[in-house]
């Protein structure tokens, strides 16, 4: 046992001598605190003055940006704060956009009203996914939310009320104090919003006892345990949490696009947004960020290499986590 | 009543012994390194599409029947197993000590590699596993079987017994099983740890591969994505026999294919939910009894 930690150790130590160099540096300017508040400066006013002057090819792109940085702010609460892998995280974006889908064509209830149960739709789906399996190990936990995320996309597939494999379709758009949103700006807006939303949420639930908890356990379960954490309730919690974060995204893509269909929420999906948090550096919220915008710019940036930029893709996720395990912009204390 | 129940046990099996072979594979990585190799679905699907192009290859010189076949699923075997020790030594190999999310989507990056070379290779089309082989079998009381199936039955057989003499009578077996234990202690012992590891990848690749080619001339068509769902199906069986087992992996694997081949019998489940069963399976097996039907209990390091 012994021998086993001092190997590790020594094998830990190399490593992250190893890891020490040029782009580790690059990102450690951005640790001093006046550069960091004069780049969120600068970002948060470029993306709120953009629309005055960028095309509508580049708000929609960045529209889709907001949208998953949203889905892996999400999933970081499970994945980077609290530890547990989820592979079948797209479930819960589902479930909120079906829920927003069929509350407005089935019974015509205003957007801004089906927000309340997308978010309790989630919450309930989190509790059901978590609650029997955050017992399990790591690794099973993940084979079983894939289990669920296939299982609620079969769902969506097979039921009358979720319109069977076409989907839902002519979702209302919302109406924003008399104002009907549907121009490329407004979507802009209210995603860019949401992402704010999202990242001052993440940050207040980091600095949290809550927070605190996710990270103990995390480390250390059974430290954290001996400490007097619930461990399955902590993790429930963030189970909870990043369900309903996807959730919301979910209510808000289903009026963006108007109609939603299964084949939206497949497995790639959850893989997508797992490996924009992976490779961003999980439980660092300006990381994820990064990551998300990298998942959606790679394929645009590379549309011209045509059906190649998926393996393109591939290959760069395996070249990036075998020289940096820890992502692109890790958190310092790993 | 009776024949339906029997042609679906017949179906069953087959489809069973698929799931059996891809879950050995599964079940004998993670016996020895821990990871869960997200990529052995597509290592399968490689298997199928190097099968096919062995045997366009050489069915000129044998013909496609059963010669061809066997002769392009021994050299298919050995060209995906050594697949699989490539993928080992250049993506698996650096991250075993990283953390284990990291190795998890490197698993992810090998597999989306491999799906998205086999679809820019083959358009994304499908592709006609031409065979001579026919349709001709036996029929008893009405249940057809064709002698394709029965082959598969067979060598399905063949190749898990091989593979339990070759774990549990050679020096290379005992060593696989002792680095299952504890490896460092095998290293002190003098155990070439990373060989040993190297040859699980290969034997577990092979075996995929094998899967592969019995897939692809039972259904007599292949497409890059016809890994994805067998990945999860095979993972699902090597967890219902016991991860890290591989006798249950060799039952898991049938059992599985059994109760599928149940489930779509239900008066109230159509096929459209046959995957939903079988997912539903592994969530209930794994919430009441996560090691499976042979695995150990393990205790928690504390």
């Amino acid at each position: 046992m012994v021998i086993k930690d001092l190997n590790t150790t020594i094998e830990k130590t190399s490593m992250d001598k190893r890891m020490v160099n040029w782009s580790d540096r690059i990102f450690e300017v951005f640790e001093d605190t006046k550069v960091k508040t004069g780049i969120s400066t600068l970002l948060i006013v470029t993306s709120l003055a953009l629309p005055y002057f960028a095309s509508n090819y580049v708000l929609e792109i960045l529209t889709n940006a907001y949208f998953y940085m949203i889905l892996c702010l999400g999933l970081n609460i499970v994945v980077g704060f609290a530890g547990l892998l989820d592979l079948g995280y797209a479930a819960f974006f589902a479930v909120g956009a079906y829920t927003t889908g069929i509350l407005s064509t089935r019974l015509g209830i205003n957007f801004w009203l089906t927000i309340p149960f997308s978010i309790l739709f989630s919450a309930i789906a989190g509790i059901i996914i978590g609650g029997p399996t955050l017992r399990l190990r790591s690794d099973y936990l993940a084979i079983v939310t894939l289990g669920f995320g296939e299982i609620i996309r079969i769902a969506a597939r097979n039921l009358k009320i979720t319109g069977g494999a076409s989907g839902l379709v002519g979702i209302e758009r919302p109406i924003f104090f008399g104002m009907k949103l549907y121009q490329n700006q407004h979507f802009y807006y209210i995603f860019l919003l949401l992402v704010f939303l999202a990242v001052f949420v993440s940050y207040r639930l980091h600095n949290s006892r809550l927070g605190r908890a996710w990270e103990y356990i995390r480390e250390d379960e059974d430290a954290a345990e001996a400490m007097g954490i619930d461990r399955v309730k902590f993790k429930l919690y963030a189970y909870i949490t990043g369900a309903i974060f996807a959730g919301i995204a979910g209510s808000f893509y289903a009026v963006k696009m108007t109609s939603i269909s299964p084949e939206t929420f497949q497995f790639t999906q959850s893989v997508n947004i797992l490996a924009a948090v992976v490779l961003g550096g999980m439980g660092k919220i300006p990381g994820v960020i990064m990551g998300a915008f990298i998942l959606v710019m790679f394929p645009e940036i590379f549309r011209s290499i045509g059906n190649m930029r998926m393996l393109v893709f591939g290959i760069i996720l395996l070249i990036i986590m075998i020289f940096r395990p820890h992502g692109l912009w890790p958190e310092k204390n790993n | 009543m009776l024949n339906i129940i029997a042609q679906q046990i017949v179906n069953g099996l087959i489809i069973g012994s698929v799931y059996s072979l891809v879950a050995l594979g599964y079940s004998m990585v993670y016996g020895v390194i821990k990871l869960l190799n997200f990529a052995h679905g597509d290592i399968y699907m490689t298997g199928a599409f190097v099968g096919l192009a062995v045997l366009t290859v050489i069915s000129g010189a044998v013909g496609a029947g059963w010669t061809g076949i066997i002769l392009a699923m021994i050299v298919s075997m050995m060209i995906v197993g050594l697949l699989g020790v490539v993928i080992e030594r250049i993506a698996y190999q650096p991250m075993l000590n990283a953390p284990r999310l990291s190795i998890l989507i490197t698993a992810l990056g090998v597999s989306l590699t491999l799906y998205n070379t086999v679809m820019v290779l083959t358009n994304g089309e499908f592709r006609a596993f031409k065979t001579d082989l026919g349709y001709e079998g036996i029929s008893l009381h009405n249940i057809q079987i064709s002698y394709t199936q029965i082959v598969i039955v067979l060598a399905t057989a063949a190749l898990m017994i091989g593979l339990h003499i070759f774990i549990s009578r050679t020096m290379y077996g005992k060593a696989m099983r002792a680095i299952a234990l504890d490896q460092d202690a095998c290293r002190l012992m003098g155990i070439n740890v990373n060989k040993i590891i190297a040859l699980t990848f290969f034997i577990g690749s092979a075996l995929a591969a094998a899967a592969g080619i019995m897939a692809g001339v039972y259904y007599g068509s292949i497409h890059f994505f016809m890994g994805f769902i067998i990945g999860l199906k095979a993972f699902t069986a090597a967890v219902i026999g016991g991860i890290g087992s591989i006798p249950g992996a060799m039952i898991g694997g049938l059992v599985l294919g059994l109760l599928e081949a149940a489930g779509t019998q239900l008066p109230f489940v159509g096929s459209g939910w046959k995957d939903v069963f079988a997912f539903a399976i592994l969530i209930l097996l794994l919430v009441f009894k996560p090691t499976g039907i042979l695995g150990k209990t393990e205790i928690e390091r504390m």
